[in-house]
């Protein structure tokens, strides 16, 4: 009986449901209609109180969309998505636009302190971190806070929700807004195109080296919503900025759609460095609800010199469906992925870069670490291309998978084409188990089969770790741990 | 407007109806179907991505009907030879008599009258979901069933040739098996080529070739498989497939060159159906002008302990394209296993283009799989050295071609047909050092 007991309190223990965010907040919102139509697309535009070009733009997204079948090419399963079943607008009731943060409601605010996100200036600059990081938090479908702000303005750099910039810089949203991502691209990118509520611009001025980390806070709440932001990032020549990115959802049975777009581009040699850290909910352990990951990212390097670096600990959401890739346009441009994908229990990843060869003397990178356990399925798909003017272009490929336990599956599916016979590429996959050996060594030495585990996998996933702003790295590490736990054993 | 597939389906379909009653009507049909429900595969089908069979076959030539030619072909190998022209036996170019004690052979017609439950299913092996495959086994006209008794051990290799006559366009479709029973040991010369190659009548015919070898291997049984694809025209298409199923503890041990020829594509399925089965697949394609060659490779390990080794290298020339597609799958029951993957090309032009696609997909945790692959030039250091020591530049470039490619043809065990493909590769770059 009691070794009964003693196998039921440990199963639990090891529950896979261990999503610490997963909790609602309870505030009162306001809605769209359920559905999608030219109505909601201008219901939407009008909310934004946009002007005249960027909702036409929007409807002739969503004319396209209906033309376009939903991609089935990646490696990921699930039930068709009533698009009519989703509310696409969802916004705290009590922010309109609120101007400062003593404005805000304070249970979005009590929200992101469980979170671990500070949204209070001062209370960072009094406590003992000494790196700043400007956060732009959004909520369902709107931005609710931005911190810094003046900070930031000082040294020229425009940091705010992008439906702000919409009326604050039509200019140079209505310049670099789907050139990197046009309206055409994909699927889940146009349907972003018609009903994206919000999301963060960031302009960094000529030559300016932006004087702290941005980043923006996603949290989607509200049930039956669909979370469609945009992201907007410009590094004008000789600039540099680094950028994070972190997302939660609460416990919801049902699935819910996060279709995100992020457009980054980098002139003459500029530099933009994109982290993200993703933790969106993944669902139960019998695989029912979680976030349906659809994001399509794309840097630019417009520029000579140009850098673009992507950064990615994926850890959460159901389904994740995402290519953060670069366009090497400018010569001697640089291009850098760091993935790190974890899924365990039923999610299934299919994610990648594509790294795009234009220019001469470009290279780009890429260090890519799966990790699959429980039931899942993790899946790395890339591109690395070089086109007939891409002299001396390089690459180096990297992608390692780690297997953990017997019911999930690790697949690498590489693209590689070469016009130019002076590209060189390169490109490298392994997949294994952890070593008995290994384990042995750090158990005998009196770890737990799980320390061991975390140990080795720490180890495994280093090289990508080590490229994330520190703050995020601590972090990123002990969501990796989270989700590996009830894996072994 | 007419619509040009319509018309290759068109053609099919009539094609289908002069074969139905050529043995095997259920299973024609069947195969029929599969391949009209989705027709020849173009891009937008993923195993096709590189290379659209669609487009290049939009007038399906007539079936290959003559078989006249007399002609006498040099013996490049001490083996014993078994000729196909056009898709027909031909006794007076093949060694029937001298087959090796425990070998036997049948035509496919003979075979498909008569055929026993392991011919069918080596025939019909269920490892090759393929559209081009599907139509070989609607349209196929004959082909060879060799059956290896259990424990025989053929003292010389067999050298199956399957030759297109060059004078008029023709579609030529065979199917060939091989059934060696447990622990025999045979080696395999499988040649594909046109009648009178090198010939004006033969580049310009535009020969169009299907060709399927089945294979199956029970337990301990070995086969040493070497594939020859050249000679084909510009304007021909050829798809040259073989299927492979293994049992426990059996060894294939397969080298292959490609000499491209107008659109070619290689493609092999081996499924590892038993404990410690081993299959090692090494190719070299050589491709030149507007050829283009893709090497298409589906390894399945289904049981424990199996080992895969591949070893390809692509060599590129003019405007030549070249693909190298290869997939390790390991599924769930395939614990311990050892799969390692290489492809290497060189691009000698700036008009040639290489795509790799390299593919695990894995289902099973204690295993060990890896893969690489590499594109560019040939090193400049290396070039540098030899030339520094007095080599012309063409000379230097194929002494490290032939490095380069050799690298693939290492594992050939018998010495002289190693001297035999190495020579063809070095004739290969010969020619095109001096053109």
């Amino acid at each position: 009986m009691a070794a009964r007991q003693e196998t039921v309190a440990r199963v639990e223990a090891i529950d896979v449901d261990a999503y610490k965010y997963g909790f609602t907040t309870d505030i009162e919102s306001e809605k769209a209609p359920k559905g999608l139509s030219e109505d909601i697309v201008r219901f939407i535009s009008a909310k934004k109180n946009e002007p005249d070009w960027l909702t036409q733009w929007r409807l002739e997204a969503y004319r396209r969309w209906l033309t376009m079948r939903e991609p089935d090419w990646a490696r990921v399963h699930y039930p068709p998505i009533d698009y009519q079943d989703l509310y696409y607008y969802s916004a705290p009731k009590s922010t309109p636009g609120p101007k400062t943060i003593d404005d805000v409601d304070p249970e979005l605010l009590r929200t992101y302190e469980k979170l671990g996100i500070p949204l209070r200036e001062q209370e960072i600059l009094a406590g003992v971190e000494t790196r700043k990081v400007a956060v732009d938090a959004v909520f369902d479908s709107v931005s609710v806070a931005t911190t810094f702000k003046e900070e930031l303005a000082k040294a020229g750099v425009i940091f705010c929700p992008i439906s702000e910039a919409v009326q604050t810089h039509p200019e140079l949203v209505r310049q670099y807004l789907g050139s990197v991502v046009p309206v055409t691209d994909n699927y889940f990118a146009t349907l972003n195109s018609a009903v994206y509520s919000d999301g963060s611009f960031v302009y960094v001025p000529k030559g300016v080296r932006c004087p702290m980390e941005l980043s923006t806070y996603f949290r989607i709440n509200e049930q039956k919503t669909g979370q469609f932001e945009r992201t907007l990032i410009i590094a004008d020549a000789g600039s540099y900025v680094s950028y994070l990115e972190g997302c939660t959802a609460p416990k919801r049975d049902e699935n819910q759609l996060h279709a995100a777009v992020v457009e980054l581009v980098a002139l003459d040699d500029a530099e933009i460095k994109y982290s993200t850290v993703q933790n969106w909910y993944p669902g139960d352990s019998a695989g029912k609800g979680g976030i349906y990951n659809f994001v399509t990212k794309r840097g630019d390097c417009r520029g000579r010199n140009a850098h673009i670096s992507w950064t990615q600990v994926e850890t959460g959401s159901t389904i994740t469906w995402k290519y953060p890739s670069c366009i090497l346009r400018g010569d001697n441009s640089q291009g850098e992925f760091y993935s790190i994908a974890v899924s365990n229990g039923h999610q299934q990843v299919d994610s990648g870069t594509k790294m795009i060869h234009l220019g001469r003397n470009t290279k780009s990178r890429i260090v890519s670490k799966g990790i699959s356990a429980g039931k899942s399925q993790n899946t790395y798909r890339g591109q690395v291309s070089a086109h007939r003017k891409a002299e001396g272009a390089r690459n180096y490929t990297q992608c390692d998978s780690l297997l953990i336990g017997h019911d999930c599956g690790a697949h690498t599916v590489p693209y590689i084409e070469s016009k130019n016979p002076s590209a060189q590429f390169e490109h490298e996959a392994t997949t294994s188990k952890i070593s008995e050996d290994q384990l042995f060594y750090a158990m005998q030495r009196g770890l737990s089969a799980e320390e061991a585990t975390a140990l080795i996998v720490n180890g495994f996933v280093r090289d990508v770790l080590q490229q994330l702003p520190m703050e995020f790295a601590v972090e990123a590490q002990k969501l990796i741990s989270i989700s590996l736990e009830g894996s072994v054993g | 407007m007419i619509n040009l597939s319509n018309e290759a389906d068109a053609v099919y379909a009539a094609q289908f109806e002069t074969m139905r009653d050529s043995g095997a009507a259920q299973r024609r049909t069947d195969a029929y179907r599969a391949f009209a429900a989705r027709g020849l595969p173009n891009r937008r089908v993923e195993s096709w991505h590189y290379t659209d069979l669609k487009a290049a076959l939009t007038k399906p030539a007539p079936l290959a009907t003559t078989h006249s030619v007399t002609h006498a072909l040099a013996r490049t190998h001490d083996a014993v030879r078994l000729v196909m022209v056009d898709g027909k036996l031909r006794p007076d170019l093949s060694d029937l008599d001298t087959l090796p004690a425990g070998v036997r052979m049948q035509c496919l017609q003979e075979a498909l009258a008569s055929a026993g439950p392991t011919v069918t299913a080596t025939l019909w092996p269920d490892n090759a979901d393929d559209a081009a495959i599907a139509l070989n086994g609607a349209l196929m006209q004959n082909g060879l069933v060799v059956t290896v008794a259990p424990g025989a051990e053929a003292p010389r290799p067999l050298e199956l040739i399957t030759l297109v006559s060059g004078n008029e366009p023709q579609a030529v479709f065979t199917r060939s098996a091989l059934i060696v029973g447990a622990g025999a040991h045979i080696r395999i010369i499988e040649t594909h080529g046109v009648l009178d190659a090198g010939t004006e009548a033969a580049s310009l015919a535009g020969a169009q070739l299907n060709h399927v070898l089945t294979m199956r291997l029970d337990a301990d049984a070995k086969v040493d498989l070497l594939t020859n694809v050249a000679g084909f025209g510009e304007t021909s298409v050829s798809v040259v497939s073989l299927i492979a199923h293994l049992d426990a503890r059996a060894r294939l041990n397969a080298h292959q060159l490609i000499e491209g020829g107008g659109l070619l594509r290689r493609q092999i399925f081996a499924a590892l159906d038993g404990e410690h089965a081993h299959a090692a697949f090494n190719g070299v394609t050589l491709a030149r002008a507007r050829q283009h060659a893709d090497t298409t490779l589906v390894v399945d390990h289904r049981q424990p302990h199996g080992e895969s080794h591949e070893r390809f290298r692509t060599i590129l020339d003019g405007q030549a394209v070249g693909v190298f597609q290869g997939k390790i799958i390991v599924r769930s029951a395939a614990q311990k296993t050892d799969g390692v993957m290489q492809s290497k090309a060189i691009l000698l032009s700036d008009g040639a283009t290489m795509n790799n696609k390299p593919e695990l997909e894995i289902f099973a945790d204690d295993v060990k799989c890896g893969h690489g692959a590499t594109c560019g030039r040939l090193d400049r250091d290396q070039l540098f050295y030899l030339m520094a020591r007095g080599l012309p530049r063409g000379e230097a470039e194929s002494l490290l071609l032939a490095a380069f490619a050799n690298e693939a043809m290492a594992g050939i065990e018998d010495e002289a047909l190693r001297d035999f493909f190495e020579a063809r590769i070095g004739a290969w770059l010969t020619g095109r050092a001096g053109a």
